[in-house]
């Protein structure tokens, strides 16, 4: 073999190997969920619109609980857990709770926190204070702990509901031709005037399967936790 | 050591030098101006300060050991830079060092010395220990170290509480939180930590998950939560202030955010802020003492029959999410 083809090989293997390095430290170690851009209304209000599922059909994860995000433009269901709202902003937030319940560890944390009013709306029900140990009605909760904000989220309340939730992620409000169980919930909080990083979490132990339900799910970005990107 | 005395016999200083005198001499003025210095000027600025008793006790233990420790390490570094200085190879010294057969006077000094210090720590370690209760530290659930008036059973703690007596205060852990329970006022729970002033505080500390380390850095407490466990530890607050609590056990995603921050005020301020926080909280404090009333731990597996209704039996559903066991159950995850 001749010393061009020898030199020629060796820059092709040298090229291939760096070339699978960059691939996988891209697309396994950089990529990460997409970042939802809040659309800013005047008065510099936005509108968060989310939902959690009891499991994420469209990962490689299905039996994982998860949040999703609604695309403000597009309107359609984004998995990821990361969103970006200005500083200072009046942020109003539905989000859907298709999950079915499950008891908070600590029922402290069944009290709304943080909003304003310290108050959510549950299917239009003002309500401030859910106690999940009795009629089983939280299913996660949204908690940006940075801001002091908890709000534990509404889930059907019934044993027949809980027997028959939804199957597809993302989720929606009628599933084969009949309505699937969910409870809508409202609330709205400001933003910190600070730009930064918020991360924000569920403080129920929803992650089945793994040590303490705090597992899986509950530790991985895009799922049951996140970030709340605050900008300037 | 041997050099020390024996040192060569050509060396550029000469001979007759009393070596070991000058390097004594050297480091005594060296060991008391460092110490001096330190002691007075470092010492007093030395972590983690004084808001606590505990943290107050620590500063202390550091400097005296620091003092303790400097002179030792000057005598290393005096005898290294003599050596450099004096015995240093000489241009046209060819010459042999001198055999070195040992000295007994000094290897029997050396074994006193550092026999006595380490003694002497070990000691005052001791007592350093046991004096401030435990120094902050976590002591387990059956403290032996206790401050006067220490309430252990869960009768005592939640009896009511006046200026003068310990305060109970109840850290709960859990990914990625503390929050802190006061059994003396109604057992209301709250996510800030608020202490009064020249009081001494009794930190329950316990886990609802994972194993955490509560560390009230100002405070100079530092106890492990773990679940099933309550771990006792003590401080007094010395002055107003205010403190960072930290979580000091990898604890899972967001152990590096589980900090918050911490207040130490008057009597009367404190007193407030417990009229006002029992009210904020006053609704979910009902359900805790209904659900889930103040104990030393909680097991996260039993739902009280009172509390749970006919959705949570039929399902069956418990808070152990995905398999909670108690560290004292070898059965358990």
């Amino acid at each position: 073999m001749s010393l061009p083809v020898r030199v020629g090989t060796l820059l092709v293997a040298f090229l291939a190997v760096v070339g699978g390095a960059i691939f996988v430290v891209a697309h396994f170690f950089l990529a990460g969920p997409p970042v939802i851009t809040a659309a800013v209304a005047p008065g510099n209000q936005v509108h968060l619109v989310m939902q959690e599922d009891p499991q994420t059909t469209v990962t490689n994860r299905p039996d994982w609980v998860s949040y999703f995000i609604q695309d403000p433009t597009t309107k359609k269901w984004v998995h990821t857990t990361l969103f970006k709202v200005p500083a200072g902003a009046t942020v109003h937030v539905t989000i859907y709770g298709y999950d079915g319940c499950t008891p908070p560890r600590n029922p402290f944390f069944g009290q709304v926190t943080g909003t304003v009013g310290d108050v959510e709306f549950i299917d239009g029900k003002k309500v401030s204070t859910l106690n999940g140990w009795y009629n089983c009605s939280i299913g996660h909760t949204f908690s940006i702990p940075g801001i002091g904000l908890n709000v534990p989220m509404g889930s059907p309340t019934t044993v027949a509901e809980n027997n028959d939730l939804c199957t597809v992620s993302p989720c929606t409000p009628m599933e084969d031709g009949k309505p699937v169980p969910h409870a809508t919930m409202t609330f709205t909080f400001k933003a910190p005037t600070t730009p930064g990083s918020y991360l924000w979490q569920c403080r129920i132990p929803c992650g089945g399967g793994y040590i303490t339900g705090f597992g899986g799910p509950m530790q991985t970005i895009g799922y049951m936790t996140g970030d709340m990107e605050v900008g300037s | 050591m041997a050099a020390e005395t024996q040192p060569p016999a050509t060396g550029a200083t000469g001979s007759g030098s009393n070596h070991g005198l000058r390097i004594f001499l050297i480091w005594l003025v060296l060991a008391l101006a460092v110490d001096l210095i330190y002691w007075f000027v470092i010492g007093p600025n030395v972590p983690p300060g004084t808001l606590g008793s505990a943290a107050q006790g620590q500063r202390f233990d550091i400097n005296v050991m620091t003092v303790m420790c400097l002179p030792v390490m000057l005598m290393v570094l005096v005898y290294f830079g003599y050596s450099l200085v004096v015995w240093r190879h000489r241009q046209d010294d060819d010459e042999d060092g001198p055999p070195i057969h040992g000295n007994t006077r000094i290897q029997a000094t050396w074994i006193t010395v550092t026999t006595v210090i380490v003694l002497s720590l070990f000691g005052f370690g001791t007592y350093e220990l046991i004096a401030p209760n435990g120094a902050g530290g976590g002591e387990g659930p059956a403290p032996i170290w206790n401050p006067p008036g220490a309430r252990l059973t869960v009768a005592q703690q939640r009896a009511p509480w006046s200026p003068g007596q310990v305060l109970v205060v109840q850290v709960i852990a859990q990914q990625w939180k503390f929050t802190f329970r006061y059994p003396q006022f109604g057992g209301f729970e709250t996510p800030n930590l608020v202490l009064p002033e020249g009081q001494w505080v009794q930190f329950d500390v316990t886990s609802l998950d994972v194993i955490h380390s509560f560390w009230a850095y100002q405070l100079g407490v530092k106890a492990d939560a773990n679940p099933g466990v309550d771990n006792v530890a003590y401080t007094k607050t010395q002055h107003l202030g205010n403190f960072t609590v930290r979580c000091a056990e990898l604890c899972g995603l967001w152990h590096g955010a589980m900090f918050d921050y911490g207040k130490v005020k008057s009597v009367a301020q404190f007193e407030s802020w417990v009229s006002a926080t029992k009210t904020q909280f006053a609704s979910v404090t009902s359900i805790l003492n209904k659900c889930v009333p103040y104990a030393t731990t909680y097991d996260p597996t039993t739902i009280k029959a009172k509390c749970s209704g006919p959705v949570m039996n039929t399902l069956g559903l418990t808070s152990a999410g995905g398999g909670w066991g108690s560290p004292l159950d070898p059965a358990g995850p």
